[in-house]
């Protein structure tokens, strides 16, 4: 506990130390084909870094296909059995009331919330699925360290190989990519805490 | 693939001026908030803000006073408020149509027009939902329509068609808000990575939720904006469908027809488009957008509204058709009388009273648009500037005309009246303008209006060219129209 106390009131010369190799490319097909090596040398923790999305990039990187359809689809599921639920619960059990002499668990009523409940829910597993997925709001990451990146919403592409990944070496991982041909390469440092 | 083609619009001539590179993208559509506002902005921002000033003032009063200053007034129930509400739900849709079925349709002209009108479909669901909110009478009580647990421990009559509309209306306001802001993640990084202050580092950084261009995130992003799409066009077409319920399900002669739902969406759009068409010509305008938006996009519009103003134009007809063949004397005397204001005079010996804003409806909603039959007309900013505003004109008398004319004449004539809108009718709704104007032009200001990364990718070779690699191929085939991003 003191340990830690008195370390963060030492004034701080900021230690840094490898955090990934940022590659920058000119032109999409020179970043798809520098991925399509990435990807050969069997690394797990890296990617591309586009101002928009390439096609093609996908397979180039051997991504397997995304399973966002799958939460937008429980959760759609999710809403259009809570809406017949809601429905019942408050229309039928709760307080039943008979409007036009209609059956309180009349159907062709009940479509429309039905239909609403389930496209909102399916809107909302959607967004919050895909936050999951990109691991967003994510507002502090090592890479925004380079000042290139700031290219990558413009008009460059990168590819990042993070040290997180085991095959991640400081030489070999180098020599990869430049072998990629890339218009310029760095070592992104982090601040260690 | 067809990503790898150069983007020909229907074959003729490329979408934007060749050897429009990634960079210019950016440029030209960030540049509008880095710098000073241009005069016209101005030129527009403050009458809008006044008329906005005008809105909180009439709302104050209506909220003092009770909703006995507007005009509705027995037999006449519904009276401006819900011809405006109609309205403007119904412009709300064409951003939807632009961003959602266009995109399923993979119509990548619509790249440059869809950010636009996702923001109206926003602004003006957010004005259309004032009215029936302000119609309860007493706002502050507006949760009980709402399934929320309240002290009169009821729960809302889920088989109204007014409940239906609370659902409808709030479900596409959600979607639409968070299909405009998925949309804008990553243009926001774009802005976040120029800016020049800490501010607006920090503003737009937030916004972009730390988005990296990350092609792993890309993926999800871009199945995640494909689900979005599929969703929301049902979802369009239900909510006008939803709408026009609320009158359908009643028996009041002119509003019992099964023709309503499909006829609501089709003016729907219709009328989206031509307010999108008005306020594109001026931002166009304002911030020197020719290039982004230029006048293909404009004819394709045109025809857009040329074929919907077709389809309501035979709904028109059907509902005469209809009234006839019905043998039903009540729905005769609706649209022979009430709305088109011959055949037969009253008992007082008058005509229709409201014949002539039947009249307005179809002179700029059938006939007006048949000017877009012709490439001239399609291709005139100021005839089609004109055009667009008589066709909004037209549906707003459209809404008038099916609300008013229906329930002022119905079945018993010593029932009958009229309708007659008061200052505060007209105030509130000017008002709306006001309120979506500013949202609007601040809209345009702070936020990127034209998609920047979807624009750059519908650039020719915008996309890896890796399924004919026969050898080291450096793109021979594509190296004169590739932009070349930068070299």
């Amino acid at each position: 506990m003191s340990d830690h106390e008195t370390t963060k009131k030492e004034p701080k010369v900021a230690e840094k130390r490898p955090a990934l190799y940022l590659a920058e490319y000119e032109t999409p097909n020179a970043v798809a084909k520098a991925a399509m090596k990435v990807r050969d040398a069997g690394y797990k923790s890296w990617d591309c870094h586009t101002p928009y999305p390439l096609h093609g990039l996908d397979e180039a990187m051997g991504l397997a296909p995304t399973k966002i359809g799958v939460i937008s689809f429980v959760c759609g599921l999710m809403g259009l059995i809570g809406g017949a639920l809601l429905i019942q619960y408050a229309n039928n059990w709760d307080y039943p009331i008979i409007i036009g002499g209609k059956p309180p668990g009349s159907f062709p009523s009940m479509v429309p919330i039905l239909f609403e409940c389930t496209v909102l829910l399916t809107g909302f597993g959607t967004l919050f699925g895909m936050l999951h997925l990109l691991k967003l709001p994510m507002h502090n990451h090592p890479i925004f360290e380079s000042d290139r990146f700031a290219a990558a919403t413009d008009d460059k592409y990168f590819i990042s190989i993070e040290v997180a990944d085991s095959k991640f070496d400081l030489t070999k991982t180098r020599a990869l990519l430049e072998s990629t041909n890339p218009s310029h390469l760095e070592l992104v440092q982090e601040e260690v805490l | 693939m067809s990503d790898d083609t150069p983007i020909y619009e229907i074959g003729e001539t490329y979408l934007l001026p060749q050897g429009t590179t990634v960079h210019d993208i950016t440029e030209a559509v960030a540049r509008v908030t880095e710098t000073k506002a241009p005069r016209g902005w101005w030129i527009c921002f403050l009458p809008s803000v006044s008329l906005l000033g005008l809105m909180t003032a009439v709302i104050a009063y209506l909220l003092a006073m009770g909703i006995g200053v507007w005009g509705n007034n027995a037999p006449a129930y519904w009276g401006w408020d819900i011809t405006n509400f109609v309205w403007w739900i119904g412009i709300g849709h064409a951003g939807t149509l632009i961003s959602a079925i266009l995109f399923l349709f993979r119509q990548k002209w619509r790249t440059s027009i869809n950010r636009f009108a996702e923001a109206m479909t926003v602004m003006a669901v957010l004005c259309a939902a004032m009215f029936p909110a302000l119609h309860t009478g007493r706002p502050w009580f507006d949760y009980y329509l709402f399934p929320i647990p309240n002290q009169m421990d009821m729960w809302p009559n889920f088989k109204s068609p007014l409940m239906w509309d609370v659902f409808a209306v709030n479900t596409y306001l959600t979607i639409s808000v968070i299909f405009w802001f998925v949309g804008l993640i990553p243009d926001f990084a774009t802005l976040r990575d120029r800016s020049e202050t800490m501010l607006r580092r920090r503003i737009y950084g937030f916004l972009a939720l730390g988005w990296r261009g990350s092609h792993r995130g890309w993926q999800h992003y871009e199945r995640a904006y494909l689900i979005f799409a599929g969703i929301s066009t049902p979802l369009v077409l239900s909510v006008h469908s939803v709408v026009s319920f609320d009158f359908a399900t009643s028996v009041i002669p002119g509003w019992h027809t099964t023709i309503f739902p499909p006829y609501f969406v089709a003016g729907a759009v219709f009328s989206g488009f031509a307010l999108v068409m008005t306020m594109m010509l001026i931002v166009r305008a304002v911030f020197g957008m020719h290039n982004l938006v230029n006048i293909r996009h404009l004819d394709l519009m045109n025809k857009f509204m040329l074929g919907t103003s077709m389809i309501v134009g035979y709904a028109y007809a059907m509902e005469f058709f209809i009234a006839w063949y019905s043998g039903n004397p009540y729905e005769q005397w609706v649209f022979l009388h009430n709305r088109a204001g011959f055949a037969q005079l009253d008992s007082l010996g008058n005509w229709g009273p409201l014949w002539w804003s039947y009249w307005a409806m179809i002179s700029c909603n059938v006939l007006v648009p048949q000017i877009f039959w012709f490439k001239k007309c399609r291709t005139s900013i100021p005839i089609m500037f004109v055009a667009t505003i008589l066709i909004n004109i037209g549906m707003w008398f459209e809404r008038f005309v099916i609300i008013v004319t229906s329930l002022t004449q119905d079945f018993l004539p010593s029932s009958w009246g009229n309708f007659h809108p008061t200052f505060i009718d007209v105030g509130l709704y000017l008002g709306t303008f006001g309120l979506f104007l500013t949202l609007f032009l601040l809209f345009v200001r702070w936020i990127p209006m034209i998609a920047i990364a979807e624009l750059k990718a519908t650039l020719p070779g915008a996309h890896p060219n890796l399924h004919h690699h026969h050898g080291e191929e450096h793109d021979h085939a594509h190296a004169s129209a590739e932009p070349a991003p930068a070299e």
